[in-house]
């Protein structure tokens, strides 16, 4: 693959003690585009997620991330908050991870929490309420708000962030995960449960970001309309290896990934292509 | 997670006279099969050691008579009462008037606590008590910081009380240090415990962070009782100096403030000089929790309490936010114990029971987990309630038991439940306590 990869993954192993759920799996996600990670149930998406974002420690292989500027880091090395505080990868989940009883507004200020622990010298400065403080919490006041209106949620940002119905906290993770000021935001299924009006939003919502914001998104999508409209690259595993990448329509017209997908053998499902066309 | 989850709803609870009376009815033959036996035949032995038995059918009928009669009251009342989680239909002014209430008890409940020493100058009782609810109230909002706002059961929080207590006792009594040089001390040292108790519990989350907390506060205990060099072991340390103003003591010695003021000395002066002492000390704590709940720590402190991976995945470091949260909860313990020292002069291991963590704790929960005014009504109804059911005697425990029971029952969630937010955009509204979670350890 060729271009500016923001996103190296190595020979990335994962083993839960005899299952190999991860196998020596490579790609990569270039700088400013959209790539998306799919697979059937089980295929060890979310634990690649999982080895990128710092929940799980690779057993083996590297994660290089390359910042615009130049610089480069080992992101199996860091682990956990590090790689959101230091390498600037923010990310949702598949299961909505909000904090239910803060506001909209209060998760988009959590966010914000390494800045803003600068900006009040480390609580000192905030606890006498220095005016640069005060100035640096309007400035993330503002960021949020900026935020809650790109996804449409500011007549919301007063209510509970539990109270919210489930396509707008959705889309409020999504905010949240963006207020952390990343480059490169990983979505674990960001379309689940959303209805076609719902997904079509996420998908102008995703292609601002890339747009606007130059934030390279990775995606886990079951969601085909999201992936063939949205994605730049698609890379998809099975079993914990990769078995297929290229563009939306390559990926689409693959024997490999449709047989993945049907449960069924090459021979059956290219019998079944050419059957079907 | 919760996330679609909706207030469960109740199914429509069928009512009318068949059913109570079908009710009222089943009970009374469950009554009528237990008390057939136990009441209704008694045996006893005989003259010749026989066994003699005779019936006691009127107790029996008595009995089921008034099982039969408090289950169709019992029923009626539910049913009067309606569902425990409705909110009832209040009329417009009662609603109104609460709401004044409501906005006005906090301050109304801070300008009555500076009056108390004016009110009740000379029932020393009275002081004595006000003093002693508001170390309790103190010590409830130092643990709501670690309980109500980071999510962490904290069993073992008397320790920090402990070490505050012995940091000012030792410090005073071995150097000589004033009570004013020792307090920020006294702070530092248990913050320093926080800290010290914080690193292993890290991992632990729930019932293991409970246990492993309240292992910590029982480790504190047996080491002042068996280091008998340093702490004079159950003997505890006697001789605490009493805390001046600024240097001025408050005895009736010619150096004394009442003779360099020129009026009469009276032991009251000191009473009074505690009360507002420990009101400054408490008030600090809540404006330092109030102040900090709306800085990043705060937040993140509360975030934790959420969801602690959602944290991670936020870039916020779960290390030291547990332990700045253990270690501001256990410096104003320490400020607290140091505070208690010097108003008793004497102090040994007997006063950091498990039993004051856990008033403590029933302080925090009993008053809402997370509310400032929550907690300090709390202290105010568990140390001046436990104070008002004296005429109770030996039922004092008993009633007071009963009344915590049914004060959880009717409020689950703790006399001020709802959460209020730290930051908002154009309305400041309360969190209902359905969603506020409470934290798993």
């Amino acid at each position: 693959m060729s271009g500016d990869p923001i996103l190296t993954v190595d020979r990335l192993m994962m083993r839960f003690g005899g299952i190999v759920a991860v196998n020596a799996l490579s790609f990569a996600a270039e700088r400013r585009k959209i790539t998306a990670l799919i697979g059937p149930n089980g295929a060890g998406k979310t634990t690649v997620f999982n080895c990128i974002t710092g929940f799980y420690r690779p057993s083996g292989g590297a994660i290089r991330l390359a910042h615009d500027d130049g610089r480069t880091m080992q992101l199996e090395r860091l682990g956990d908050f590090r790689i959101t505080k230091q390498a600037k990868v923010a990310r949702t989940f598949q299961n909505i991870r909000l904090f239910p009883g803060m506001t909209a507004l209060e998760n988009l200020m959590v966010a914000q929490h390494n800045a803003l622990m600068r900006a009040s010298g480390l609580t000192l400065l905030g606890l006498l309420g220095l005016p640069s403080w005060r100035e640096a919490e309007q400035r993330a006041i503002e960021l949020a708000r900026t935020w809650l209106d790109r996804v449409g949620l500011l007549s919301r940002a007063d209510d509970a962030a539990g109270n919210l119905a489930y396509g707008d906290q959705r889309r409020l993770e999504i905010a949240r995960a963006m207020c952390t000021e990343p480059v490169l935001l990983c979505l674990d299924e960001p379309a689940a449960g959303l209805n076609a009006r719902e997904s079509g939003g996420l998908n102008e919502l995703l292609l601002s970001i890339r747009n606007e914001q130059g934030t390279s998104i990775l995606l886990i999508e079951h969601d085909m309309s999201v992936v063939m409209e949205i994605s730049d690259h698609v890379v998809v595993m099975d079993y914990g290896v990769k078995i297929a990448e290229g563009s939306p329509q390559a990926v689409r017209d693959d024997p490999k990934v449709i047989a993945a997908y049907l449960g069924a053998d090459e021979e059956e499902a290219i019998a079944v292509m050419e059957s079907g066309t | 997670m919760s996330a679609t989850s909706a207030r469960p709803s109740h199914a429509a609870q069928p009512s009318g006279s068949a059913f109570i009376l079908k009710k009222a009815l089943i009970s009374a033959a469950v009554a009528l099969v237990l008390f057939s036996l136990m009441i209704g035949i008694r045996t006893e032995a005989g003259p010749q050691g026989g066994l003699i038995y005779w019936t006691r059918f009127g107790d029996l009928a008595a009995l089921v008579g008034t099982v039969f009669g408090g289950s169709i009251i019992i029923e009626l009342l539910r049913q009067w009462w309606g569902p425990i989680d409705t909110d009832h239909i209040v009329p417009k002014p009662v609603q109104a008037a609460m709401s004044f209430a409501g906005r006005w008890l906090a301050p109304a409940l801070l300008v009555f606590a500076f009056l108390v020493p004016v009110i009740f100058y000379n029932q020393r009782y009275i002081l004595d008590l006000s003093i002693l609810v508001l170390t309790y109230v103190m010590l409830g909002w130092g643990l709501n910081v670690v309980v109500g706002l980071a999510g962490l059961l904290d069993l073992g929080y008397v320790a920090f009380y402990a070490v505050g207590a012995y940091s000012y006792a030792l410090l005073a009594t071995n150097f000589g240090l004033s009570f004013w040089v020792c307090l920020p001390l006294a702070g530092i040292l248990a913050a320093f415990w926080g800290v010290l108790l914080g690193f292993p519990v890290l991992r632990l989350r729930g019932d293991y962070l409970a246990i492993v907390t309240l292992a910590f506060g029982e480790i504190i205990r047996l080491v002042i009782i068996n280091w008998q060099s340093l702490t004079g072991g159950p003997n505890g340390v006697s001789g605490i100096p009493r805390p001046t103003l600024f240097g001025i003591p408050l005895d009736n010695s010619d150096d004394g403030l009442a003779a360099k003021l020129g009026i009469d000395f009276s032991p009251t002066h000191r009473i009074v000089f505690l009360f507002y002492l420990i009101l400054a000390m408490a008030l600090l704590t809540n404006w330092v929790t109030i102040r900090l709940r709306r800085l990043p720590i705060g937040r993140a402190w509360e975030a934790l309490r959420e969801d602690e991976v959602a944290c991670r995945a936020l870039g916020i470091n779960v290390t030291t936010t547990k332990l700045t949260a253990f270690a501001t909860g256990a410096m104003f313990g320490g400020f607290a114990g140091a505070f208690f020292a010097t108003r008793q002069g004497f102090i040994s291991p007997e006063s950091f029971t498990f039993q004051e963590s856990a008033l403590v704790l029933a302080i925090v929960v009993l008053g809402g987990m997370g509310s400032q005014l929550g907690v300090a009504l709390a202290a105010l109804t568990m140390i001046g309630g436990f104070e008002l059911f004296r005429g109770f005697d030996q039922y004092r425990m008993l009633v007071f038991g009963i009344a915590m029971v049914l004060l959880m029952i009717w409020r689950p969630r703790g006399l001020i439940g709802h959460r209020a937010p730290t930051v908002y955009l154009e309305r400041n509204q309360a969190i209902s306590s359905d969603l506020v979670k409470e934290g798993h350890g």
